[in-house]
């Protein structure tokens, strides 16, 4: 019987053409939407995910902050670290080192062309360097060797730097090439292997003296990488390293310059702000959906004030209020579905487009998240809102007297 | 004979503005018998049309009462009557009222799907009802590619859908040329022959006089005479 009634709403819907298209727009671009969004959204946090290569969980990060805080992480900051403060880090209890790292801009010359990158510093002590390539598990060669200790005028490039087609330089760089950094040569050492983030694919690696001697910033220190012994004891290390940090620094509790953190609560910062985004959208989605219903519920009231006759004639032909009813509300429902069904293939498609488009310019390989609960729900809530948005209308015409609707 | 329908002093008045009112039926009293070859006659406006909507359960009487096999139905709901007439009675209209988009087929089955018949049933009913109006090789058309006369044999097809003891007829042939008209009437007399109670509501006459055996003239809203058709010939009738 249900299958009957789906059968007449969709010869009803084929017969109104046009109008039943522009009806599904309104929801159709609401679920496309929310379906790309979300999709997107929950691909956006993969590949952030992805980028920020949680390699080692019990690493904690300190930085300077500062309102000239422009460029990588810190090196901007106007009251900046200095190796002092890692030093006296490194005597807290639970740390079992803390290690100064630099990460700047910087400007690299090949083939006569220029390109803006970064440089992050490697240690020069041996087993700080080591430990910087454990922590970031990320960075392995795959051609030549990694900056080691006293190594001096070499670099080891990212992945997307080696290839002419993404590093801007027109040409590929392979091990043994020189390259101009800032005005001072080079020699490519090594080249990492591809990440997929655009952190480590695009970064040159440098020994921390050269690089102090290059870019001149002394003694400051852009992030103190600090690596717990229990990670059990993980807040209490994080509020001591604070607590150091403010008496250092002679700032109070609720005015701190610096930022201690985890590689996990920056993720969660970066995952809330998605997941705002996505609620923000949504919500604008929302309002579209809305305008799409009401746009169904005034079809359906024009439908039922046209097809009085109709309604006359299956009633006199043994249609009990019931089946009116139904018809009507499964059309106002097929119409939701119809236009949840396209926005859902509008969504997907906007998705995967989407996401090929941010694996381009940053060079991740992440993809839309497209959950069968997602389709589903999406699917089941345009009938739903269709049909709702058909209620009275549809009540109206099973109400109707089919004498009067005869003759109408 | 046994009796199908009764109609008992139906009065049946429409309110028209603030308090003015119409009159449709005044104190209407007529009986129907199983087999029936029934005609409603009157001129425009003297409430026959009103009549069959009262006879077919289409709507109910002020004042009065109507009976299907005894059975008061005047004060059903509008779907309990709707229940009746798909059960029991099937219509034919001047205008054909078949559905626009949905092709012959999906007409005569339309009434079958309301009676929760099975699609198997549903089908083989239609085929068959459309075979027998000579309309199998158009099964598939919509009304639009249907002429009139084609339009109202799908119609009586489809008024046979539920298999229902009466067939009411309001203006079977207004609509048709004289030819399909005798058509249309030939096979509403082969269902009346097969047992089928049959009413017909018309202005003309001949029709009336040619295929119905009792005849209700109507006038102003009341039965002005009744007349009957005994051995060839018609005769006033006790009502």
């Amino acid at each position: 019987m249900i299958v009957d009634y789906f059968n007449l709403a969709f010869k009803n819907l084929k017969r109104r053409g046009i109008r039943s298209w522009l009806t599904l727009i309104g929801i159709l671009i609401g679920v496309a939407a929310v379906v790309s969004l979300i999709s997107l959204g929950n691909g956006l946090k993969d590949a952030v995910n992805s980028q920020f290569n949680i390699g080692s969980t019990e690493i904690i990060s300190v930085q300077a902050g500062g309102v000239n805080n422009y460029g990588p992480p810190g090196s901007g900051a106007a009251k900046p670290l200095t190796q002092s403060d890692t030093d006296a880090i490194a005597k807290l209890a639970n740390v079992q080192w803390a290690i100064s790292r630099n990460i700047r801009n910087i400007k690299i010359e090949f083939n006569k062309e220029v390109a803006f990158t970064y440089a992050a510093s490697i240690p020069d002590n041996q087993n700080y360097a080591d430990h910087v390539y454990e922590t970031i598990g990320e960075i392995k060669p795959a051609q030549g060797k990694l900056i080691e200790s006293g190594d001096r005028g070499v670099i080891v490039i990212g992945n997307n730097l080696a290839d002419g087609n993404k590093n801007g330089l027109g040409r590929d760089i392979h091990v043994g090439n020189t390259l101009s950094v800032n005005g001072k040569d080079f020699r490519v050492q090594g080249i990492l292997k591809k990440t997929g983030s655009i952190l480590y694919d695009n970064m040159v690696t440098m020994n921390e003296v050269d690089m102090k001697n290059l870019l001149g910033y002394g003694n400051q220190v852009d992030i103190i990488a600090v690596k717990v012994i229990d990670q059990k004891q993980m807040n209490q290390t994080i509020n001591n390293i604070e607590k150091l940090m403010r008496q250092r620094r002679n700032v109070k509790i609720g005015q701190e310059d610096f930022d201690v953190s985890t590689p996990q609560s920056m993720l969660a910062t970066v995952n809330s702000i998605i997941s705002g985004i996505q609620i923000f959208i949504i919500i604008i989605a929302s309002i579209s959906i809305f305008v799409g219903a009401i746009g169904i519920a005034n079809t359906m009231t024009t439908s039922v004030l046209e097809r009085r006759r109709e309604i006359g004639i299956m009633k006199s032909i043994g249609a009990r209020n019931e089946h009116i009813f139904y018809q009507f509300f499964i059309e106002a429902g097929l119409l939701g579905l119809i236009g949840g069904l396209i926005g859902v293939l509008l969504g997907v498609a906007i998705g995967y487009m989407g996401t090929a488009a941010l694996n381009s310019f940053i060079g991740s390989t992440t993809k839309p998240l497209i959950s069968f609960s997602l389709i589903f729900f999406t699917m089941v809530g345009s009938f739903l809102i269709g049909a709702v948005s058909g209620l009275l209308p549809a009540i109206k015409a099973a109400h109707e007297s089919p004498v009067e609707d005869i003759r109408a | 004979m046994t009796e199908i329908i009764r109609l008992k002093e139906v009065w049946k008045v429409y309110k028209e503005g603030e308090e003015g009112q119409v009159i449709a039926l005044k104190d209407v009293s007529l009986h129907v018998n199983e087999g029936d070859f029934i005609a409603v006659m009157g001129p425009s406006g003297s409430g026959k049309s009103t009549g069959m909507n009262l006879i077919g359960s289409l709507d109910t009487p002020t004042k009065g009462s109507i009976f299907l096999d005894k059975h008061n139905i005047s004060h059903l709901s509008e779907s309990d009557l709707a229940q009746v007439r798909g059960r029991r009675i099937g219509f034919i209209f001047q205008q054909f009222n078949l559905i626009p988009n949905l092709t012959a087929k999906e007409n005569v089955t339309l009434p079958m799907i309301f009676q929760e018949t099975d699609e198997f049933q549903r089908e083989k009913k239609a085929a068959e009802l459309l075979k027998m109006v000579d309309l199998k090789d158009r099964m598939d058309h919509y009304p639009g590619e249907l002429s009139g006369g084609q339009q109202q044999r799908v119609a009586i097809a489809r008024a046979l859908a539920n298999d229902p003891e009466v067939i009411l007829a309001d203006e079977p042939t207004g609509n048709l040329d004289s030819h399909t008209g005798e058509r249309v009437m030939k096979f509403l007399n082969d269902l009346n022959e097969r047992g089928k109670t049959i009413i017909i509501v018309t202005h003309d006459p001949h029709l009336a006089m040619e295929h119905a055996r009792k005849i209700y003239w109507l006038r102003d809203g009341q039965i002005e005479k009744v007349t009957e058709k005994v051995k060839g010939k018609w005769v006033d009738s006790h009502r």
